[in-house]
């Protein structure tokens, strides 16, 4: 089955969708206009929304690991556009596996920031119950699945996913992220593999921000692209302009539509660049040329969006500034709501090891803690 | 109703299929090939290519396939030709299976069984022979189940598919052909409860899978040619782990012997041993004693497999030991 995108627009270059980039916004924010995708403005405004909260809660994250008072973080900063443009294809009943960076897209589609701030807190607010490190967020009721720490896991997990909707007849679409360095994962290549002979709808988007701590992706792959990969499984693969957010949407779309009406799964690929330090625990001017990340500082995914906007009356000045500064008051509150809350229970301990508490594990707490319990 | 052990495991997963359609199994072979030990014989047929799926050779693949489709409330049944092969697919085993739940505060259940042979059978080497429950034992979050009879293994894979929680169920790669009574329709064995599967008052064995009938063989030759009366106890959960039917054993015998087909490093019977001294010391009469498989990969000649494993006339030896006959020896 044909992708709706290959037949709707002539690429230049070598015509491979896997191969080139596609780009709707060049890099000042100026648009093909061919290629806009069609969506409400009011949509357009909720996208830029939720790049602007993931850059401020970013910046506001950050600062706060850096004063002592939150023990890891890993931000997203660059990569706006990847991860909204594309988690805003995804209908409410769909699910999100997310890597690392993908906070702002559980966010954007319901996850409170309350929530967000209370697992990276590891408080008694936080959904995970303070059993995970900062960064792996998640609520079922979201629909975005709290993430695994080891690379690429969560690939065959969205490939089981989609699996099950396809055994029960349901309509739901799998999203699934993951980063540059996890296609050199074993689990890459099984979840493309399972997920292309058994055309279940789940759609893989890899951020490609080009570094995997110290790594670059040019050492993870003597591909000339990671779309490409998706051929040998038999998956369309596009690669995309990963700071350019319509580009992102309008793929993803195409890519979420086909899998919806049974077309199977797309690989996307999202080049764009890792801003900041792959983590907290990180300094990457240690092992880069930062002038590269000036760059790319250049295409900002955020200011290219807004231009855009501005250039279509979407958005003025004074809007702009406006959420701005409701965005900022946002990530405050919710700061403050959260910092200071008391951590989760000792019994919480032993609960979710299984369904029930088994009398094994009260006894050992008991015999730890020296007391009933 | 007379079955085989492999017989048994098939009710157990077609009575289970029928009665919840979010059940289903997946693996390598299962379907057209009806399995590589046939355990899933005529279940293609019967539930079509959506229930009974051929998977692409790839444990890590089908394991996380099947972890992803149980957080959205299916059942899986995932097979793995051998429990060796189960070593490509640890990291979901132990690193997501096990720890969904628990990292996800909750959020998401694996409903899983991951079953497929494990030991040794005869002459296969160092890469189809390994005993690894230890190794799953280990790991919180996941059960472990290990039947030694076909009535065992109907009841308690009943069980453990509707069980919320992941269940590593292994089972013994030379008992699939084993015949035995099994009982018709809803036969469900708790998981953590084991059975005393013959009773005696001298010293108590505990083992469990094919170690069972190894442990039955012993205490029987010491019954006809010592006059020795053996109490053989099956655990038949891993974990949990029925501690209470063990200590109440031991402390009836004072005696205890534990045989494993695992190796003895950080085996389950050295977890046992400590259980059995900490619960009743005061009962034991002499030191425990573990029968396990000589510390090496599996050789293939077979006078060399003989002298690695377990076998009766080393558990026959043991005993005696916790019995100082023979010298102490």
């Amino acid at each position: 089955m044909a992708h709706p995108v290959r037949g709707a627009i002539a690429l230049p270059g070598p015509d491979d969708p896997a191969l080139a980039t596609y780009r709707v916004l060049d890099e000042r924010g100026v648009a093909d206009p061919a290629r806009v995708p069609e969506v409400a403005p009011a949509e357009w405004l909720r996208m830029y929304r939720g790049m602007v909260v993931i850059r401020t809660m970013d910046e506001r994250l950050m600062a706060m690991q850096r004063q002592g008072r939150i023990g890891f973080y890993g931000e997203a900063r660059g990569q706006e556009a990847a991860v909204i443009g594309s988690a805003a294809a995804l209908g409410p009943d769909d699910w999100i596996f997310p890597a690392l960076r993908e906070a702002g897209a559980g966010i954007f589609r319901g996850l409170p920031l309350t929530a967000y701030v209370a697992q990276i807190m590891g408080n008694a607010h936080d959904p995970g119950k303070g059993r995970q490190m900062p960064c792996h967020e998640g609520t079922r009721a979201s629909k975005f699945v709290t993430m695994s720490s080891c690379i690429a896991t969560q690939l065959p997990h969205a490939t089981g996913m989609a699996w099950a909707a396809k055994i029960r007849g349901d309509k739901t679409v799998v999203a699934a992220y993951l980063g540059d360095g996890a296609t050199s994962e074993s689990d890459f290549h099984v979840a493309m593999n399972f997920a292309g002979v058994f055309r279940v709808p789940v759609v893989f988007v890899c951020q490609n921000n080009q570094w995997a701590i110290s790594t670059p992706s040019t050492a993870q792959t003597a591909a000339p692209t990671i779309a490409i990969k998706g051929r040998a499984y038999g998956i369309e693969g596009v690669r995309v302009d990963g700071n350019d957010l319509p580009a992102v949407h309008r793929v993803m779309r195409d890519a979420v539509e086909k899998a919806r009406s049974g077309g199977g799964p797309t690989l996307i690929e999202a080049l764009t660049y890792r801003l900041g330090a792959h983590t907290s625990s990180d300094d990457p001017s240690r092992y880069r040329d930062e002038r590269v990340t000036d760059e790319w500082k250049a295409r900002d995914p955020i200011s290219r969006m807004r231009n855009w906007l501005l250039s279509q009356g979407l958005l003025d000045a004074a809007g702009d500034e406006k959420l701005r500064a409701d965005v900022d008051a946002e990530v405050r509150d919710a700061i403050a709501a959260e910092e200071g809350v008391e951590g989760p229970p000792v019994h919480s301990l032993i609960e979710d090891v299984f369904a029930e508490v088994p009398r094994f594990l009260e006894d050992e707490l008991a015999e730890m803690t020296g007391s009933g319990s | 109703m007379r079955l085989s052990y492999r017989e048994a495991l098939n009710q157990a997963m077609s009575e289970e299929m029928a009665r919840d359609p979010s059940v289903f199994l997946m693996g390598e072979e299962v379907g057209h090939y009806q399995g590589a030990y046939k355990v899933s014989q005529g279940m293609l047929e019967r539930f079509g290519e959506r229930r009974v799926i051929d998977t692409p050779i790839a444990e890590c693949g089908f394991v996380g396939v099947g972890v992803g489709a149980a957080m959205v409330g299916l059942r899986p049944i995932v097979e793995l030709m051998t429990f060796n092969f189960s070593l490509v697919a640890i990291d979901q085993v132990i690193n997501n299976a096990a720890k969904v739940r628990q990292m996800s505060g909750g959020q998401f259940k694996v409903p899983i069984v991951i079953r497929g042979a494990g030991g040794a059978a005869h002459q296969l080497g160092a890469q189809h022979s390994q005993s690894l429950e230890s190794m799953y034992t280990y790991c919180p979050g996941l059960k472990v189940v290990m039947p030694a009879t076909p009535a065992d293994a109907k009841g308690l894979l009943k069980t453990a598919i509707r069980d919320d929680d992941p269940v590593v169920f292994i089972e013994g790669e030379l008992l699939y052909g084993m015949q035995g009574e099994v009982p018709e329709g809803e036969h469900l064995i708790p998981l953590g409860r084991g059975e005393v599967k013959r009773e005696g008052s001298d010293c108590t064995i505990v083992a469990w899978s094919k170690m069972v009938h190894l442990a039955l063989a012993a205490a029987e030759e010491l019954e006809r040619k010592h006059d020795l009366s053996v109490e053989v106890v099956d655990p038949r959960t891993i974990k949990p782990l029925d501690e209470e039917i063990i200590l109440r054993s031991v402390a009836k015998t004072h005696r205890c012997v534990v045989v494993e087909e695992g190796w003895s490093f950080n085996g389950v019977g050295a977890e046992i041993a400590h259980r059995v001294q900490r619960g009743v010391f005061d009962e034991l009469d002499a030191p425990i004693e573990r029968v396990t498989s000589l510390d090496v990969p599996m050789p293939y000649a077979l006078h060399l497999e003989d002298l690695v494993a377990p076998t009766v006339p080393k558990v026959v030896a043991a005993v005696r030991r916790t019995l100082y006959l023979d010298g102490g020896k």
